[in-house]
């Protein structure tokens, strides 16, 4: 069954019928998501309309994360059995996921800035999720160091694998350490603490985002596909 | 043949993946205190922070115990169950306010009083607007 889909032949039309589907859902989400995010949804008590940074920030960060555990999917496969797909998906992930960490990383600080009174401090969320980044430079630096797919693929797969351990830290640290950041908002005891005008705003932002990676890397896998027939 | 190459695929990732857990587990453990980003004033009256060092220190600020006397302020920063008496000189964050969260680095030049050399605010995981509860 999963060897009847892994086959590149079924494989590079069906990502070429859904790519502009996940493309113009990126779109049209991404910009109903920024409306809701900047006109719809209500300023914050404490914070203004500082928080709004928010709606890039938190999809982000999501994404950084979310990419990371495709990844590893894709690297255990790869560790399991041969797969082309898993192999150029796993190799075109990484930079997707370094942009969406810096990404994070930068509208963090912005918010901050302002809000905490300090560009950056080592705690234990942000100090990990600058770690994160770096996996994600290593990752793609060891993918272009090697310059045979297959090898590249399956030397990538044990960094992905390895790197793994720091998701759940990154996701926890709130809860294990005293932070700075503040705990998780949504998925936390008590049910969300976020306004629902500003958790759409957020969830529409987060689809968005994640139609975006789809898009980018059917897309990406597919050049792979073209690129190694020849 | 193939089934027995990929048992044994298997567990060998299942053996790393465990490993790395226990690694991590270890780590962790080990650089709990350290990976702390601030005490709490209980810590403090229990003897664990570093008194003679520049240290955080973390709570809420107390409600009406903020005094200015121009760019110096003077608070209270309370965990519910101890409090400890803070002076800061200089621009407080936005986000600086009474009964919200704020974390203060300095030391302890007496022992009432945390001289703080620096202010910064914490946010709550709450979003909401000026009208809600």
């Amino acid at each position: 069954m999963i060897k009847h889909y892994d086959s590149l032949k079924i494989f590079y039309p069906l990502a070429g019928r859904l790519m502009p589907w996940f493309g113009w859902a990126f779109a049209l989400l991404g910009i109903f998501g920024l409306y809701w995010g900047l006109f719809l949804a209500p300023i914050d008590a404490v914070q203004g309309e500082a928080y709004r940074i928010m709606f890039v920030h938190v999809p982000s960060a999501w994404m950084s994360l979310m990419i990371y555990a495709v990844m590893t999917i894709c690297a255990i496969t790869i560790l399991l059995r041969r797969s082309k797909i898993a192999e150029y998906w796993l190799l075109s992930s990484s930079s997707i996921g370094a942009s969406f960490t810096f990404l994070t990383l930068v509208t963090g600080s912005l918010w901050g800035r302002p809000m905490w009174g300090t560009w950056w401090v080592w705690d234990a969320r942000l100090t990990s999720e600058l770690i994160l980044l770096f996996v994600y430079l290593g990752i793609i630096a060891l993918g272009n160091a090697i310059p045979e797919k297959r090898k590249a693929a399956q030397a990538v797969s044990m960094l992905t694998v390895v790197g793994s351990i720091n998701l759940p830290i990154i996701k926890f640290s709130v809860d294990w350490w005293t932070t700075l950041h503040q705990p998780a908002s949504i998925f936390r005891a008590g049910g969300s603490a976020i306004h629902p005008m500003m958790l759409t705003a957020l969830l529409l932002m987060a689809a968005s985002f994640t139609c975006y990676y789809f898009w980018l890397i059917l897309w990406r896998v597919r050049i792979q596909i073209r690129e190694n027939k020849q | 043949m193939l089934e027995r190459l990929y048992k044994r695929r298997i567990a060998y990732i299942l053996f790393t993946l465990l490993s790395l857990t226990v690694a991590g587990f270890l780590v962790i453990k080990a650089f709990r205190e350290n990976l702390l980003f601030y005490f709490v004033p209980s810590d403090i009256k229990a003897g664990k922070a570093p008194i003679n060092h520049t240290f955080r220190l973390g709570g809420l600020v107390e409600k009406g115990s903020v005094t200015k006397e121009g760019l110096t302020v003077y608070f209270t920063i309370t965990d519910t169950h101890e409090k400890i008496s803070v002076t800061y000189t200089g621009i407080l964050p936005d986000l600086f306010r009474e009964g919200h969260g704020v974390i203060v680095r300095g030391q302890m030049k007496d022992s009432n009083l945390f001289t703080a050399e620096e202010v910064l605010a914490k946010h709550n995981e709450k979003y909401a607007p000026p009208d809600m509860p």
